[in-house]
């Protein structure tokens, strides 16, 4: 067992233990704190997989934009009046079962295929390749995205912002 | 089965997949189910990933996990301008008493 197999253990382990106090926590917090480290732990599986760039990006964009962004929302949707935000959790014992039986069926399709993989050489970085593949192969997309993501800063700006009375 | 291969990643990506289910469907808190969603995202960035390191078709998983990680972005922006505005309304933002349109 080399050094690799324990990293990926050690962070699978941080992913999905924080995910789980995520999804069952009271605490409207403590769950977005949790995110924070199913983040953390997300990246460095992406490093794992030789994903360099993806992972930084992972970090930056979860981590620095949307997680804060969610603790905002938590903080404006909720009456603060003492630090401890309670809330509740509806159909526990259904919603358990077929979770239960969605994640046996998609475990038991990935463990029991074979897949074809043919692993290659990890490379040093990815980022000049995965450049050229931005401006070459993919640059409808790209410029798609940044439509997108003007578009959904015009939206999210009119739609929250305050009317004036 | 300790040598970690391609199964071992998407075993990971298939429990935070049922993680992020879980959590969207037992959530009352509306910011708590877009925290599932979250989760559901970077599951399928996983499974990406994963395909990308081990099979052997170029780097197109990894672009698709960067499009999905700006999608995603842009995806919370507008829900939490959603949320915010149903707060304003309702003055709670729990899913089960949303339940009627603009009287």
């Amino acid at each position: 067992m080399n050094y690799y197999d324990i990293i990926f253990y050690l962070f699978a382990l941080i992913t999905l233990v924080s995910a789980w106090f995520v999804v069952t926590t009271r605490n409207v917090i403590y769950s977005a704190f949790f995110l924070l480290f199913t983040f953390f732990g997300v990246a460095g599986i992406y490093v794992l997989l030789a994903a360099d760039f993806i992972a930084v990006v992972q970090i930056m964009v979860y981590v620095g934009g949307i997680l804060i962004l969610l603790l905002f929302g938590v903080m404006l949707t909720n009456k603060m009046t003492n630090v401890d935000i309670r809330t509740g959790a509806t159909h526990l014992l259904p919603a358990s079962i077929a979770t239960g039986i969605l994640m046996g069926a998609v475990v038991s399709v990935m463990v029991f295929t074979e897949w074809k993989i043919q692993p290659t050489e990890a490379p040093d970085t990815t980022l000049k390749a995965l450049g050229t593949l931005l401006l070459t192969d993919y640059v409808l997309v790209f410029e798609l995205l940044g439509l997108l993501l003007l578009v959904a800063l015009i939206g999210a700006a009119s739609i929250a912002r305050r009317e004036k009375e | 089965m300790l040598q970690v291969g391609l199964t071992h990643f998407l075993v990971v990506s298939a429990v935070l997949f049922s993680l992020g289910v879980y959590g969207i469907v037992t959530r009352k808190n509306a910011v708590m189910v877009l925290m599932g969603i979250e989760l559901i995202l970077n599951s399928a960035n996983i499974n990406f990933i994963a395909f990308a390191r081990f099979g052997n078709f170029g780097y197109s998983g990894q672009i698709n996990a960067l499009f999905v990680i700006v999608l995603a972005a842009a995806e919370a922006a507008i829900a939490l301008a959603i949320v915010l505005n149903i707060y304003k309304t309702f003055s709670n933002v729990n899913v089960d008493e949303i339940d009627h349109l603009k009287d």
